[in-house]
């Protein structure tokens, strides 16, 4: 009942003649609009996506059958628009299946990481003491390792497959994202307008929830989205030491190594693989840059 | 100063420690517990586990740690299971092997990281800066492995001038050379992009403080204001520049293996597929360690270079 005294009325707001300033998040698309590049790159993952997703609707080859006497064709070959690999399969349909696992495997560990990291560095940034000394010390000595030994490290310890390869890609991104999390829930939770809120009498959970989350998201995202590249190279290469998936599944990185030896015979159909590895990475990068400058974030 | 340098020294034991526990665990994270790696399959039960206790797999684990510990401490990393060689005899000619890729690969990364990044800085939001800011990102972006492969198809396959792969004849230097030139080019790339983005960003912040305009005001020649700018933005170029070197040297297994360089890369690889689990022990914690060491001290030369920190030291001593 007491907390109804407070329920004042909200001031009845102007009609508005002066136009109201745009929100946080309209700025944000405003300034995405203006930018080509980032429009375009986000354009080209989608559409890698999208055909990604729906690899099995477009019609293309089993990216299984194999063909002694088709193997090596060079792009351009009828039927085989991209030519075929050291087996003999079409590799236009290894390339798109291949995506759906490249792809996964490149993102699924950020997104893991940055809830698990995430979470770690908020609570550890807002908590601050004890816990903060006890979560960033050891984050500390997993970020003393270089990412790529650490993730050939566990998963070749683990023996390889797909699932280590998630699980030591995942660990090796948790540090970085905690680390970042817990430097921008620092410097958030000892503004002003926590310290106001904290003096108004909010509950902890209410500011955690309502002032510093809401101010944190962003920019971890931000950072979360530039590891997404990074991912998808380290996931790649491996599938490429052959530690991450087994062949015959299609994936870029394996893909990659299973045609390095044609390089000297058919070097186009050997280097494609990559191109898709360097193309969908740099999009990401190129899109990561975007968001930070429309979002204004300084980390 | 002195004491910042002393706490940063200390600040290093709980981390090399912690450093340490992770390796030791790593031949706990396999599959099968670690003395199976040792013994033969249908060895008698009698003769196994006479062998645990020979290595000491009977003990506790804690117990076990503090033992590996006090032989790594002695220089003692253990024994390779399938060269029946000590490891650090395996590791440090590997490791001076990736040190010649990685030195020769900082170098080029940062003459051409610098040199991007400062001039994109000058150049601010013009194309030109804009199109150097699109190399940069092509170079973090690149798949090191992948462009390897590139090199070696128009070097080697097609032009027919550098080899593909391996060190050559140890004998002549020319040789050695001529096979450093394919995965050194691969190596640097991704650094030079790196150091190329942070040096237009440290370059570009210091552009637009009021010292610069200040200095171009006093008449100071362009090349003398520029002496001002770089000084300035040494530091953090020097933390990104260390941080890289280290960084390579645990990032050139890919490479290695694509240019066959008998590297600890590529030692850390062979021995992951013969499950030769000492090694691969070994291998990660000389290149981790290696990696925190050069933190420190990148973290000690940034001070020292650091004009701030000077003056900090300046104002505190006129006190």
């Amino acid at each position: 009942m007491t907390d109804r005294a407070l329920e004042l009325a909200a001031p009845e707001t102007p009609r508005s003649w002066v136009r109201r300033p745009a929100s946080y998040w309209g700025g944000v698309a405003t300034r995405l609009a203006r930018d080509p590049v980032t429009l375009i790159c986000a354009a080209i993952l989608l559409a890698i996506v999208l055909v990604v997703i729906f690899a099995p609707l477009i019609g293309l080859d089993d990216p299984y059958q194999q063909s002694v006497v088709r193997r090596l064709k060079p792009p351009g070959t009828p039927g085989h628009l991209l030519g075929t690999d050291e087996l003999g399969r079409d590799l236009l349909a290894r390339l798109v299946y291949g995506g759906r696992t490249s792809l996964l495997m490149g993102f699924l560990p950020v997104l893991i990481a940055t809830l698990v990291g995430g979470t770690l560095g908020i609570v550890a940034g807002y908590a601050g003491g004890l816990i903060n000394t006890a979560v960033m010390r050891t984050i500390d000595v997993f970020y003393a390792f270089p990412s790529v030994l650490l993730a050939v490290a566990i998963s070749g310890v683990l023996g390889g497959g797909v699932r280590n390869g998630l699980l030591a890609l995942t660990l090796v991104f948790i540090p970085s994202i905690a680390r970042v999390s817990e430097s921008i829930t620092m410097h958030v939770s000892t503004q002003d307008f926590v310290d106001a809120a904290r003096a108004t009498g909010a509950y902890p959970h209410q500011i955690l929830i309502g002032h510093v989350l809401k101010n944190v998201v962003a920019p971890i995202l931000v950072f979360a989205s530039s590891l997404i590249s990074i991912s998808i190279v380290i996931a790649a290469g491996l599938s490429f030491l052959g530690l991450g998936v087994a062949p015959p599944i299609p994936e870029w990185g394996l893909m990659l190594s299973t045609l390095r030896p044609a390089i000297y015979v058919a070097p186009l159909n050997a280097v494609l693989p990559g191109v898709m590895i360097f193309v969908t990475s740099m999009c990401f990068n190129m899109m990561s840059d975007g968001f930070r400058n429309a979002m204004d974030v300084k980390a | 100063m002195l004491l910042f340098a002393v706490k940063r020294l200390l600040y290093v034991l709980p981390i090399a420690l912690g450093v340490s526990v992770i390796c030791f665990m790593l031949v706990y994270l396999a599959p099968g517990d670690p003395a199976s790696a040792l013994i033969p399959d249908n060895t008698p039960p009698a003769i196994a586990a006479q062998i645990r206790e020979a290595y000491g797999f009977d003990k506790p684990v804690p117990v076990q740690y503090l033992r590996w510990l006090s032989r790594v401490l002695a220089g003692d990393l253990g024994t390779s299971t399938s060269t029946r060689r000590p490891v650090l005899s395996e590791v440090l000619p590997a490791m001076l092997n990736t040190f010649k890729l990685a030195g020769g690969a900082i170098l080029i990364a940062c003459i051409a990281g610098i040199a991007l990044g400062a001039a994109g800085a000058y150049r601010g939001g013009r194309l030109s800066d804009r199109a150097i800011g699109a190399v940069g990102i092509a170079g973090i972006s690149v798949p090191p492995y992948w462009l390897g492969m590139v090199l070696i198809v128009v070097f080697s396959v097609n032009l027919g001038i550098l080899p593909a792969t391996g060190m050559g004849e140890q004998q002549t230097l020319g040789d050695q050379l001529r096979h450093l030139v394919l995965p050194t080019l691969t190596l640097a790339v991704v650094p030079a992009g790196i150091i190329a983005r942070s040096v237009r960003s440290a370059v570009g912040e210091i552009l637009q403080q009021e010292f610069v305009q200040t200095l171009h005001a006093n008449g100071l020649p362009p090349a003398r204001v520029f002496l001002h700018v770089a000084r300035n933005a040494a530091p953090p170029a020097l933390a990104v520049l260390g941080l890289e070197f280290a960084r390579l040297l645990g990032g050139s297994i890919l490479v290695e293996t694509v240019f066959s360089w008998p590297g600890s890369g590529f030692l850390l690889n062979s021995a992951i597929f013969s499950r030769d689990l000492p090694v691969v022990q070994g291998t990660v914690l000389a290149l981790a360690m290696f990696f925190v060491v050069t933190n420190v001290i990148v973290d000690l030369l940034q001070m020292a270079f650091d004009p701030r920190f000077k003056r900090a030291r300046a104002a505190v001593a006129r006190r």
